[in-house]
């Protein structure tokens, strides 16, 4: 009885300290700023959309929405595909080679970020690709790749080799066999990869900063940065910026929570 | 009894084993390997070695330089920007010593915090799969997303915080949070945890549904109370969760830096500033040596750390 009394007390003020922020923000983003600090908790007077308006319109949010829908469409995609080449290479080497290049690639999830920040930067300005979208798209690819080659190579690894065997007896050649057989048999953790991938690459701030200077060329979290800067106070605008910026993670969590779950933890138990 | 079984089967189990083994290896090495197949890897093992090995690798050139990014010409100074780091340089010291309050409160925090949540929402019930989900939700966010929220929770005029504690009469508990040096590290670590607990939950959750029921139901019979029960079961059997919860928050609460300048802007003020803060506004200073210096430490302690945590917590399952 008084055990089932205090879950319910953890679980329920745990559950407040979640769901009241974030409809305070909800809430907020459709307030003016005098409106937010009479009551964060009241429901706004109006559904006037001007905080969204001012956010996209004013600063260049617009813009950073769309950079940052570009470098996440295709580093997540080049990062699967490359690292599924490699697990699927991994899957049917033996030995010592199969070994050395996991190995290899794996070693890369020991080096934090900041750890060789300006020995990257150095280079993508001897490659040009500073201030660039193309340079972010081959960071985000950089820095998770270990990872995917991780979460995709573990999985290929245990499909049945059996499966291989018969292909290359029917005589088929790796390609093929990767395309059709070894590919669709890893959707699962493709899937769960995929969603990781979408976070971290959506999200992704430090390559940003470190790399863009011109405006035009901001992602939302870096864009969203700078607008903190620029109105210290102005929450009802900052909560807009927040939920813009949040919007196609949580709608796609709102869809596919149980992958969520799925991809998230597989990056979290095995980083 | 018991000893005599154990006895028999490691006696029994490696010659067994050998014998298959070597038959099966003899058997299975004629397949041949498609040497096509090495082109598979390739683009992967190119991109990460001339992006990540072979930067990281100069990283520890820079440091015994005094470069500064942009001239041509450049000193080598050995050791001194290391030296510089630990006795100079009070505001690397100040950042060190930041980092790693933060790791401690956190890793503590979270870790008792996510195993609690798991413990109570074990079960499959309906109820129990919404919050789980609600629980999990904030780790979707961006951190500068977070940041802001929770910025505006600590707002010592207008925030969240302040307004709850004024609605159920607590005013003297009011705090400027952020705003006070000596807490604010604390306040950090509160949303650290918020931000990423449930994502250990689900960790805990996965390694608590191992657990076998018939062992409660027997040490029920044998009159274990609730207590006795999760002390010599569920945390011996949760101990791999554990493991891994602490190694990823380790690494996640050392890392936290789009946290800390979200919430304390670019750059932070010196209690709130950690080690990834600290060097990114090294090199935003033009001190590229220094910052590779600084980074090179910064490395050196997130695998002492986890190492130190592998040698205390060598966590496994009871009887293995």
């Amino acid at each position: 009885m008084l055990a089932s009394l205090s879950r319910r007390a953890i679980l329920g003020i745990y559950a407040v300290i979640i769901i009241v922020p974030l409809t305070v923000v909800g809430f907020g983003s459709f307030k003016s700023t005098q409106e937010l600090f009479a009551g964060p908790f009241s429901l706004p007077q109006s559904l006037s959309p001007a905080n969204y308006a001012e956010v996209i319109g004013g600063q260049d949010l617009g813009s950073s929405f769309m950079n940052s829908v570009f470098v996440t469409a295709i580093s997540v995609p080049l990062t699967l595909f490359l690292a599924s080449l490699a697990g699927y290479a991994i899957s049917r080497l033996k030995g010592f080679m199969a070994w050395a290049i996991f190995g290899f690639l794996v070693l890369g999830m020991a080096i934090p970020a900041q750890a060789n920040m300006v020995p990257l930067y150095v280079l993508f300005g001897r490659l040009g690709l500073l201030d660039s979208l193309a340079g972010l798209v081959l960071a985000n690819v950089v820095s998770t790749l270990p990872i995917a080659v991780f979460i995709l190579g573990g999985f290929m690894r245990t499909l049945p080799k059996e499966l291989y065997e018969a292909s290359s007896i029917d005589g088929t050649g790796p390609w093929r066999t990767y395309v059709s057989i070894a590919l669709p048999l890893s959707a699962p953790s493709v899937a769960a990869a995929a969603i990781f991938l979408f976070v971290i690459h959506w999200n992704e701030l430090l390559y940003p900063l470190l790399f863009i200077q011109s405006p035009g060329n901001r992602t939302l979290p870096l864009a969203l940065l700078s607008f903190q800067g620029e109105f210290q106070t102005n929450y009802p605008l900052l909560f807009a910026g927040v939920i813009l910026a949040s919007l196609p993670v949580v709608v796609a969590y709102v869809f596919l929570q149980r992958y969520f779950v799925a991809g998230i933890t597989a990056g979290a138990s095995k980083g | 009894m018991s000893t005599h079984t154990k006895m028999a089967a490691k006696r029994k189990a490696p010659d067994s084993r050998t014998e298959t083994d070597a038959a099966n290896g003899r058997r299975r090495s004629p397949t041949r390997v498609n040497p096509a197949l090495y082109l598979f890897p390739l683009p992967a093992v190119a991109i990460i070695a001339f992006f990540l090995v072979m930067p990281t690798l100069q990283a520890f050139q820079y440091a015994i330089t005094d470069w500064n990014g942009f001239s041509a010409a450049f000193n080598y100074v050995g050791l001194d920007n290391f030296v510089r780091a630990f006795t100079k340089d009070s505001l690397f010291t100040n950042a060190l010593t930041n980092n790693l309050k933060f790791v401690l409160m956190v890793v503590i925090a979270q870790t008792a915090f996510s195993l609690v949540l798991a413990l109570l929402l074990t079960k499959n019930s309906r109820g129990s799969i919404l919050l789980r989900a609600l629980f999990f939700f904030p780790t979707i966010l961006s951190s500068v997303s977070v940041a802001f929220i929770w910025k505006f929770i600590y707002d010592p005029n207008f925030g969240l915080a302040n307004a709850v504690l004024d609605g159920v009469g607590l005013e003297a508990l009011q705090g400027s949070y952020l705003g006070n040096n000596a807490q604010a590290l604390y306040w950090v670590a509160v949303t650290q945890v918020w931000f990423h607990a449930g994502q250990m939950m689900v960790v805990y959750i996965a390694g608590l549904q191992a657990i076998p029921r018939e062992l409660y139901e027997a040490a029920e019979m044998d009159g274990a109370g609730k207590w006795q029960q999760f002390k010599s079961i569920t945390w011996p059997f949760v101990a791999p969760a554990t493991s891994i919860v602490v190694a990823y928050t380790t690494v996640q609460s050392f890392k936290a830096f789009d946290l800390i300048l979200g919430i304390a802007g670019n750059p932070p003020k010196q209690s709130l500033d950690i080690l990834s803060t600290r060097i990114y506004s090294t090199f935003a200073n033009s001190e590229f040596g220094y910052a590779a210096a600084q980074s090179i430490i910064f490395m050196a302690m997130i695998a002492l750390v986890t190492w130190l945590q592998r040698r205390l917590l060598r966590l496994t399952p009871k009887g293995e």
